[in-house]
């Protein structure tokens, strides 16, 4: 039966990618985007890797995508529609499409997957102390470098909201 | 006398008697899906009469009463009104988008509830990640007001969406880390586990300062986030007309008002598993007759409702600007130091265990 859901998941994903890239409305082709994310996190369930398909559809679907919505909402004229290419550009993205899509079809048929017997399910404790293992293997070091490139973007971000009102001219006008 | 709950195991054991396994197991989910669907559908309109005679015994009035003995029939006859009704539209409107909105809000409102043990057995789907998959889930839903908001082609609608998206989203944070307090103390994420651990006390008892710290946080940021009073600037009547929702009609409409219900039932639910101990009797009272768990599941659920209608009708409306104070400058950082105290009472074993 896991066959099946895989093609129905691997079909919404692919239907709705196609008519992401290929929708003209603005909002259409996020939400298209948003079922195919909604797809993928449905596949890590099916592999019962239930942790990474749970961040999948916190970070993906219900962060990002309304960070999304929110950006093209505040979009003036959302309602227009994209303009249709030239028959030139149209080519030369088909092909480009059609060569990213040669390459990694190369790489699946000409890599040897490794078949796994039993099927194991990671607890979050696993996943827990992997990330906090600084042995051979462990992930202490991304982890770190990760936490302080976040409070950097963060740093970053309140600079910019800030605006001019951080310099020290404009002390009067506050 | 023993009663099975355990309704994904028992249908499916029923079924494959009869047929391959393939098939049986497809027609159980389905089958276990519609039972849900229907129980839910009419536990929503029975917490809509709920609220409704609870908003008429604060202010001192009677409440429905016609409508059957008591007016327990009058949701019921106001559904089946929606149903009938005409679904209308605005024109210039995305269609797609429109009629597209409300099924994402109830959606992702009805598969938060598969993960809910009522009892010891009577739990669909028990995945070891249950609470961070309330939490994922719970994001969705604010996608189809987004949606819904701008599809009217509404100024008050696009206006109530928005304040629902900065609101959801913020008060999102709090009620993901007061849940992360108790997980501190559980050590899992796994909804049977968490109610497996409360043999030896409820939390709130077990994590005593801390954890009512984070009842209270759940408490405010959970009314927050399903929109409801005293935050229901989304839908502020006096300022928005009916905000996201103003262009709908009929079923749509009601889509989204049993999905407000759906979701008050979910966030008691949740607060009942993580702080009251979900199915388990106070002081192992009615251990021995572990189908009676449900009554107590629902009776701690509904004192929550019960609780949420209270605010509801004694504060008045926020401003919008109060709302995300509130979050940002009392609620986060309170949040924050209470995690390290919770860390550090587990540490030192400070917790309170019988």
């Amino acid at each position: 039966m896991e066959k099946y859901i895989f093609y129905i998941l691997s079909v919404i994903i692919i239907v709705f990618a196609v008519a992401s890239v290929s929708s003209r409305k603005m909002l259409r082709s996020v939400i298209y985007l948003l079922f195919v994310l909604c797809g993928i996190a449905g596949i890590y369930f099916l592999i019962d890797y239930n942790f990474l398909a749970a961040i999948q559809l916190t970070v993906y679907a219900g962060g990002i995508i309304v960070l999304i919505i929110f950006s093209v909402l505040l979009v003036h004229h959302i309602e227009m529609e994209l303009e249709i290419a030239k028959p030139f550009r149209k080519m030369m993205t088909g092909l480009i499409c059609l060569l990213g899509l040669g390459v990694f079809l190369y790489t699946i048929y000409n890599n040897e997957f490794n078949v796994v017997e039993n099927q194991v399910t990671t607890t979050t404790y696993d996943i827990g102390a992997k990330l906090l293992s600084y042995e051979s293997g462990g992930f202490i070091l991304p982890f770190e470098v990760i936490s302080v490139l976040l409070l950097a973007s963060m740093i970053g971000a309140i600079v910019i909201a800030k605006g001019r009102k951080l310099n020290d001219k404009n002390d009067e006008a506050l | 006398m023993i009663i099975t709950l355990s309704i994904t195991k028992t249908i499916q054991d029923w079924l494959i008697g009869m047929m391959p396994e393939g098939v049986a197991s497809i027609l159980a989910m389905v089958i276990v899906a519609l039972i849900y669907l229907a129980i839910f559908a009419v536990a929503g309109l029975y917490l809509v009469l709920l609220e409704r005679k609870v908003a008429a015994w604060f202010q001192l009035r009677i409440g429905p009463n016609r409508v059957g003995y008591w007016g327990l029939l009058q949701t019921m006859a106001d559904a089946l009104k929606l149903v009938s009704k005409e679904l209308t539209g605005t024109i210039k409107a995305d269609k797609f988008l429109y009629n597209l909105a409300p099924y994402f809000v109830i959606i992702s409102s009805l598969m938060a509830l598969a993960v809910f043990p009522f009892t010891k057995e009577f739990q669909a789907f028990d995945i070891n990640i249950g609470i961070f998959f309330l939490i994922a889930i719970s994001s969705i839903g604010v996608i189809g007001i987004l949606l819904g908001g701008w599809s009217s082609n509404n100024k008050f609608a696009l206006i109530g969406a928005m304040r629902s998206g900065v609101q959801t989203i913020s008060y999102e944070l709090s009620v993901g880390l007061s849940l992360l307090t108790m997980v501190l103390l559980t050590g899992s994420l796994q909804l049977s586990e968490i109610v497996e651990v409360q043999k030896e006390g409820w939390l709130i008892l077990q994590g005593h300062v801390p954890a009512i710290i984070a009842f209270m946080i759940y408490m405010i940021a959970g009314t927050a986030e399903t929109n409801r009073a005293p935050f229901d600037m989304v839908e502020a009547e006096s300022e928005l007309g009916a905000g996201f929702h103003t262009e709908y009609s009929g079923m749509k409409f009601a889509y989204f008002f049993l999905a407000e219900f759906i979701n008050m039932f979910i966030i008691a639910a949740i607060a009942t598993t993580v702080f009251f101990g979900g199915w388990l009797s106070p002081f192992g009272i009615t251990e021995s007759l572990p189908w009676l768990g449900i009554f107590w599941f629902l009776g701690k659920t509904l004192v929550i409702v019960f609780l949420m209608m209270w605010f509801r009708w004694t504060f008045p409306r926020l401003r919008i600007d109060q709302l995300l104070t509130l979050e940002w400058k009392y609620l986060l950082p309170i949040n924050l130091v209470n995690i390290v105290i919770m860390a550090i009472i587990v540490w030192l074993n400070l917790t309170i265990k019988f």
